[in-house]
């Protein structure tokens, strides 16, 4: 009983604080938003009362995370990837309008030296500048008290003659660089003038005009009668005269233009076709490695004349069970050309010292190296389950025959193993696909690329590939780059939905890893 | 069978290769040990520290006590490295408990109730999960910044929040439980229902008592992918003592700063309690990773 009252008060708070919040929005301009948490809180005020809904209730916190978290972003990244979001075009049409009104022109170089006083009450402040004209009249203009919340919301203050001028000392400079945040926001309007002046200094006032008037959609340039109009294609600002962009972008919706460019424009085209190839090359070897050797590894560990098998599996299960980025690092600072331990041996030894880190084929080892040290526990443990399933009838009939062990691997062992295995060869093959942190932990997917039009390495995968373009690229081409995720989605989700019909009803593989 | 000489001989070559290919495993894990315990941050001299070089300065610094300089000054640890273990291990633990909670009702529902659209549902949270969530890192940080101007508490940088975007990654898991609860007996959860139990008291009482191996894989598993998590740790956090051990090991191997012994230490650190957490639960593990071939 207790309990159910319990259940019934913290729904209500849940409840109470979903409207809360809902309002908060919607009063702090975001009323769409507000209104969404409003719909979604009705909908599971609905599920957990309404006796149709019962499966939804087990669902509902699992599938809602996962919306948030994976679907939701999925199709922001798809959309994206049919913008021009990048760092050229990252604002929207409205902040761009507003860029071009802040910019601003003086119409004379006249400057106002100022000072600026804290009155008695330390409350308000008052400016009081100088005003020379021809360099013979001197005049002081004052300014009423004004707070600083008066001066950041930009209300004009008025300069007069006749106002009672402050006591005592000016700021220093340095309290002047501390209130700049809103003494930068002041208008001050001296007597008889429709322009106020403001800040253009530390020291001084002067006359600021808007640069560009909005005469309807388009710019017009105060000074040089330049017009600028939107152009909704291209998410610029135009010249109407050149058809020249100036300024920022915004944000549009250009179509397939992002993935036209990956297959027309050669300079990104080359590089793409490079990693994707390496892409799949690096995927299928990794797994062909890891479970040659799993595989062996594991039929010797069948062996049950082998003493002590129980130590050597734990012994090689170690990798597996460290934590992936651990190992990774380890190998980065191990290979290090100049100081690293492996090629202080490799000198010491040979004399040699290979650069693993600039020659794109050593760099390609290198990773390959690092991931059959991290890969090949998992296939050990696979096969084992499946060897143990493999009846022992089917060795002894062959033993008749005389077959040796080379013959039995081949003959019966992998015949046996590989269809329930495949499965989990085709998950590992799409892990290894998309081993984002083994590359950008290793090498960043360096050496570079030459002569490619983005970011692009001999080592990177089309995940880090992507990775670096959107995020290490000063020219930040997230629409490029969700295009490129975008089509890396869909052969994963092909592996994927291979993956499921071969094994309708198994669960599907865990691989481990640092995603 | 016959113990022949040859056999004898193709014995004693198995375990020679077994031990020769784990010594080979095992060397970057010994040097890494050897590093931490060595001067320096470069490799001067040989890979085995010797009395000249042994040195537990790195240990020290990992595990904030003051360092002595080579001129005599002591010098407070350069990186709150404990901190980032505690980080690692709060959000991980709490991500996988969490994600336990979210995936053991789906699979309850996927695996004993019937509604419509289930099947396309099961394939399309797994064919959905294979997105790789680097690549919808500006997507997930927007959505954090939205959450965290509303809710700051969950907002960037701040780790509720990341172990908040941690939980989008279920489908596996609720394929993996999913599985088990479909090989437990159904005879008990009908006789409940003849006795009256909601499905909520079935759950509770029945299934969840019965699930506990799989629950125990499943959280280890989870524990132990998101421990390690790079790239949507070292995007959401910002702050040097809110990073985790990932983000702030990374950090000791720039090339600017390259802190290749602090780094060993702190990857020992580390690496050990999950290693050894890992081996404990050996068994259990591998038989949760094998069940997902095996064909019933």
């Amino acid at each position: 009983m207790t309990a159910r009252v319990f259940n019934r008060i913290l729904w209500g708070l849940l409840l109470a604080g979903a409207v809360v919040l809902a309002l908060r929005m919607g009063s702090r301009g975001a009323p769409v938003l507000g209104a969404g948490v409003l719909a979604v809180t009705a909908l599971i005020a609905w599920i957990y009362v309404s006796p149709r809904a019962r499966a939804s209730r087990y669902l509902l916190p699992g599938l809602a995370t996962f919306a948030l978290f994976v679907l939701l972003p999925l199709i922001y990244t798809v959309y994206i990837a049919f913008t021009n979001y990048s760092g050229e075009h990252l604002l929207t049409h409205e902040r761009v309008r507003a860029w071009f009104a802040q910019d601003t022109y003086a119409p004379d170089d006249t400057r106002y030296p100022f000072r600026l006083y804290r009155t008695a009450e330390g409350e308000t402040y008052q400016v009081v500048a100088t005003v020379e004209r021809n360099g013979a009249e001197r005049r002081l203009l004052i300014s009423r008290p004004f707070t600083p919340e008066e001066a950041a919301a930009s209300h004009p203050v008025l300069l007069g003659l006749n106002i009672v001028p402050p006591s005592g000392e000016p700021l220093p400079i340095r309290e002047i660089i501390a209130a700049r945040p809103w003494l930068n926001q002041a208008r001050f309007t001296p007597p008889g003038s429709p322009v106020p002046l403001r800040l253009v200094s530390l020291r001084a006032l002067g006359f600021r005009l808007p640069m560009w008037n909005a005469q309807g959609e388009t710019l017009v340039h105060a000074v040089t009668g330049q017009v600028l109009a939107p152009d909704p294609q291209r998410g610029n600002y135009v010249d109407t005269a050149t058809r020249e962009p100036v300024g920022p972008g915004w944000r549009v919706w250009i179509g397939l233009d992002n993935f036209r460019h990956l297959f027309s424009d050669p300079a990104i085209r080359r590089p793409f076709l490079q990693i994707f190839i390496w892409n799949v090359v690096f995927a299928f070897l990794s797994v062909v490695i890891t479970f040659a050797i799993g595989v062996l590894l594991a039929s010797l560990l069948q062996w049950k004349a082998l003493r002590g098998r129980a130590i050597y599996r734990t012994l090689l299960i170690l990798p597996y069970a460290i934590p992936a980025f651990i190992p990774i690092l380890v190998f980065k600072g191990l290979f290090n050309e100049g100081y690293g331990e492996i090629n202080l041996i490799l000198t010491s030894l040979f004399g040699i010292a290979p650069k693993w880190f600039t020659d794109p084929a050593l760099a390609r080892a290198m990773l390959l190296i690092v991931n059959t040290w991290l890969g090949y526990p998992y296939m050990m443990i696979i096969s084992s389950g499946m060897l143990q399933a493999v009846p022992d009838e089917l060795y002894e009939a062959t033993a008749i025959d005389g077959a040796g062990a080379w013959t039995n691997f081949w003959k019966i062992t992998l015949p046996q193993i590989l269809p329930p295995l495949f499965p989990l060869l085709i998950a590992s093959f799409a892990f290894n696909f998309n081993n984002f942190a083994l590359i950008y932990l290793l090498t960043g997917g360096k050496p570079d690329i030459v002569g490619s039009a983005t970011v692009a390495g001999t080592t990177d995968l089309l995940v880090s590939y992507t990775f670096r373009m959107a995020f290490k690229d000063s020219a930040a081409r997230f629409g490029f780059a969700s295009a490129v995720a975008t089509l890396l989605f869909l052969v994963v989700a092909v592996l994927a939905w291979q993956q499921l019909r071969f094994s309708r009803r198994s669960p599907p593989a865990q691989i481990k890893g640092a995603t | 069978m016959v113990a022949g000489k040859a056999y004898r001989g193709r014995l004693l070559l198995a375990h020679a290769a077994l031990i020769g290919f784990i010594a080979l495993v095992a060397i970057p894990l010994f040097m890494v040990i050897s590093i931490s315990l060595r001067k320096g941050n470069f490799a001067t001299g040989g890979i085995l520290p010797t009395a000249d070089t042994f040195s537990l300065e790195h240990w020290r610094m990992v595990l904030g006590l003051p360092v002595q300089q080579a001129d005599g000054t002591w010098l407070a640890p350069s990186a709150p490295v404990l901190r980032w273990l505690w980080n690692s291990v709060v959000i991980a633990a709490t991500s996988a408990g969490l994600i336990l909670a979210l995936a053991s009702t789906c699979a309850y529902a996927f695996a004993r109730m019937k509604f419509r659209g289930r099947e396309t549902l099961l394939g399309s949270l797994l064919i959905l999960q294979m997105f790789p969530m680097v690549l919808a890192i500006i997507a997930i940080y927007s959505i954090l910044e939205t959450l965290g101007h509303w809710v700051p508490a969950i907002g960037l940088d701040t780790h509720p929040g990341l172990i908040l975007a941690y939980l989008g990654g279920i489908a596996t898991h609720i394929w993996m439980i999913k599985g088990y609860f479909e090989s437990l007996p159904i005879a008990l959860e009908e006789s409940a229902a003849i006795d009256g139990a909601t499905p909520w008291q079935t759950f509770r009482l029945i299934m969840l008592p019965a699930s506990l191996p799989i629950f125990a894989v499943v959280f280890i598993l989870a524990f132990i992918g998101l421990i390690g998590e790079y790239p949507l740790a070292s995007v959401m956090l910002q702050r040097t003592h809110q990073w985790t051990l990932a983000v702030g090991a990374n950090s000791f191997l720039y090339e600017q700063n390259y802190l290749w012994g602090d780094f060993a230490a702190t990857a020992v650190l580390a690496g050990l309690p999950i290693t050894l957490l890992f081996l404990a639960c050996q068994r259990l593990l591998v038989s949760g990773l094998t069940a997902g071939g095996v064909k019933e």
